[in-house]
């Protein structure tokens, strides 16, 4: 019902082949874009620029580069948090050598360099596969951090073995450095985000797409249709790295400031990763919720456990309460009593600390942030359990309910 | 049967010349012995079977025409000239397209997707051109899509198009495969059982669906077959293996009187 298809005819195989065949779609993606494109940078705050905003954009944006290498191309990769510094490293090597240099050009080139090295350390994909080819990338992840750390040239021969980024300045504007501001830093990340979203979109649906899923799909019968595997799985590293490496650049010239080589050590990677199977492998959708999920969430967790409930200006409360009912509705349509028991559950524990705040209790700060861990992981294991294919395909589902609703075939 | 200029089959079809003739091919892994001194042509238009008992190397031989094997000994003519030892992507990008004894397809794209891939080798637009879906790359994308929904009409598999393939039966996985070889409108198409595993209407489809091919857009076709009735059906000229080596080869009548040939099903009697 709300999503209803009927009555939208393709007449060409360009409308059948277009990005959004159904309107609804595109209704809906003019309104995420309208939201952070004008109402989010009108509105947030510095703390919701720097915690929500940005750090969700740019892990997406790994994540999304992640994807097509182990989503889309079928190659695992446990390289993504090295690969991310080699693009950081170039870049912060660039504005040093060519203070000159536009910053943004500066950005996506840097993400050449990583595209270089993840196809050198791709080159053992074409003999292995699988957990053989995850360990040798883990051996990239491994030496680029240590040539990071012991190769002095590359941080400027800093005592602090850090690098710092520099006021950057575009047209007599700060974009980036200690005194750029934060929306400022945040259209610039929204603006390289949404093109690489729309390359990576155009890459996916075409031709390189279908080799590359082709590849991931049987390797054999790929080469027997006459796909070079070598070919298909150095561009898909190629690619792959780009992004990553752009978003590396992003992560410390426009969020962190400042990063020391063990920022890019295999936590960082295993946090891409996580994001991109809960958002979903194959698809690209998907690295934004799972970002939403894994980044934003702790974030507004801890933010909802500082306020007091039941002393939240009424936008506020307005806003919670129609999320909460938002996604137990959705829950609803897709007939999983689980999800919507979970998102109720959620509200009543609200509703219930609340209460227990105008008691006098008062969550001291560690316990509050075990509880928000404990919580981001029994709903990670919440997600996979419902829907193993990630939050994109529950999505899908939930949007295939959505068009017959509130029939239930 | 040997003149160049071709024959005329029984129901009046004109074969053409030689497209495809293996000379001498022997085949060792290691010391085992797969294919021993095989040779054979594949006329323009005709519809060529390999038959034999299991284990008699028709799959290898199929492996050998498609570049995934190559030969110990011996040579493959393609098209008039000697193919130099070259990987299956490029004997495929020669217009040599397969179909697979075990389902290959891509479980994780839509019916579509798959057959779509069979036009890989057509598609000629850059990466920058492809990342902008702009130009060439959404040109041809149009252009390919149109092919292959000529070829998903053919064979009636137009409802299915945009299911994944994971989700389809058995049968329709092996029309949507041989819907992904004719994409690549191929001159030589190698069928490895296409019927394996159907029931007896599946067949008669898939017969029918054969036939039609060769006849429409007089496709060359090279097929294993273990059902012998099909195979006699169909086909123009059969090569029969058994252990390896070739022990008959002709029109599906002259390889049925063959001794060998019926030693080699029925085995020889002892009085």
């Amino acid at each position: 019902m709300l999503y209803r298809t009927a009555g939208q005819f393709k007449t060409s195989y360009t409308a059948d082949q277009a990005l959004f065949p159904v309107r609804q779609d595109a209704v809906l993606l003019g309104i995420v874009l309208l939201l952070v494109w004008v109402v989010f940078p009108l509105t947030a705050s510095e703390f919701a620029f720097q915690t929500l905003l940005i750090p969700i954009l740019i892990y997406a944006l790994a994540a999304m580069g992640l994807n097509i290498l182990t989503g889309f191309a079928g190659q695992l990769s446990l390289g993504t948090g090295a690969f991310m510094g080699v693009g950081a490293y170039a870049c912060y090597k660039m504005v040093t050598i060519f203070p000159e240099l536009n910053p943004i050009v500066a950005i996506l080139l840097s993400g050449i360099f990583s595209a270089g090295i993840g196809v050198a350390f791709g080159i053992p994909s074409l003999r292995i596969k699988g957990f053989y080819l995850a360990i040798a990338t883990l051996a990239a992840q491994f030496f680029l951090v240590w040539l990071f750390e012991k190769w002095a040239w590359l941080y400027n021969y800093n005592a602090s073995g850090a690098i710092q980024v520099p006021n950057l300045d575009m047209f007599g504007l700060y974009v980036s450095g200690p005194q750029a501001e934060s929306v400022t830093e945040y259209y610039i990340v929204l603006a390289i985000v949404t093109l690489l979203t729309v390359v990576c979109i155009n890459l996916t649906r075409g031709n390189l797409g279908r080799t590359w899923k082709a590849t991931r799909d049987m390797d054999i019968a790929a080469e027997l249709i006459g796909i070079n595997l070598m070919k298909s799985k150095l561009t898909a590293f190629a690619v792959s790295s780009y992004v990553v490496g752009v978003a590396g650049a992003l992560y410390v010239f426009m969020w962190k400031g400042a990063a020391e080589p063990n920022v890019f050590d295999i936590p960082l990677s295993f946090q891409v990763l996580f994001i991109a199977i809960i958002g979903g492998l194959g698809s690209i959708m998907g690295n934004y919720l799972g970002a939403i999920l894994i980044v934003g969430l702790p974030v507004v967790l801890g933010t909802a456990a500082d306020t007091r409930i039941f002393e939240m200006s009424a936008l506020a409360g307005l806003l919670w309460l129609a999320g909460i009912l938002a996604v137990a509705f959705l829950f609803w349509v897709a007939r999983n009593l689980w999800g919507v028991a979970a998102a109720l559950g959620f509200g009543a524990a609200m509703l219930l600390y609340g209460y227990a705040q105008t008691q006098g209790f008062r969550a001291d700060s560690a316990l509050v942030e075990h509880i928000n861990t404990m919580i981001v992981g029994a709903l990670i294991i919440f997600f996979l359990i419902i829907e193993p294919h990630g939050l994109n395909q529950l999505w899908r589902l939930i949007r295939e309910k959505l068009i017959i609703w509130p029939f239930p075939h | 049967m040997k003149d160049t200029a071709g024959y005329i089959t029984e129901d009046g079809r004109q074969i053409g010349g030689t497209l495809m003739e293996m000379r001498n091919i022997t085949l060792r892994f290691g010391g085992v012995v797969a294919i021993q001194d095989i040779s054979f042509d594949i006329r323009e238009g005709e519809v060529r079977a390999i038959i034999g008992p299991n284990g008699a190397g028709k799959s290898s031989m199929l492996n050998v025409i498609s570049g995934f094997y190559t030969p110990s000994e011996g040579e493959v003519w393609y098209q008039g000239k000697k193919r130099p030892p070259m990987k299956p992507y490029q004997v495929a990008r020669q217009g040599v397209a397969r179909t697979f004894q075990n389902i290959a397809l891509f479980e994780g794209m839509t019916v579509l997707d798959n057959v779509m891939t069979g036009r890989l080798t057509h598609m000629k637009a850059g990466i920058a051109s492809q990342a902008l879906w702009w130009g060439r790359a959404s040109r041809e994308e149009v252009e390919n899509r149109e092919k292959v929904e000529r070829v998903i009409d053919f064979l009636e598999i137009q409802n299915i198009r945009k299911t994944p393939v994971g989700r389809l039966p058995y049968g329709l996985k092996k029309r949507v495969e041989l819907a992904r070889a004719l994409a690549a409108e191929p001159s030589l198409l190698l069928l490895d059982e296409p019927m394996a595993g159907m029931n007896v209407e599946e067949k008669e489809d898939m017969s029918r669906f054969i036939l039609d091919v060769n006849d429409e857009f007089g496709t060359t076709i090279c097929l294993i077959e273990h059902d012998m009735g099909v195979v006699m059906d169909l086909s123009d000229r059969v090569v029969v293996m058994d252990y390896g080596k070739k022990i008959g080869d002709g029109t599906p009548d002259e390889v049925r009187g063959n001794e060998d040939v019926i030693a080699a099903y029925l085995g020889v009697p002892h009085d």
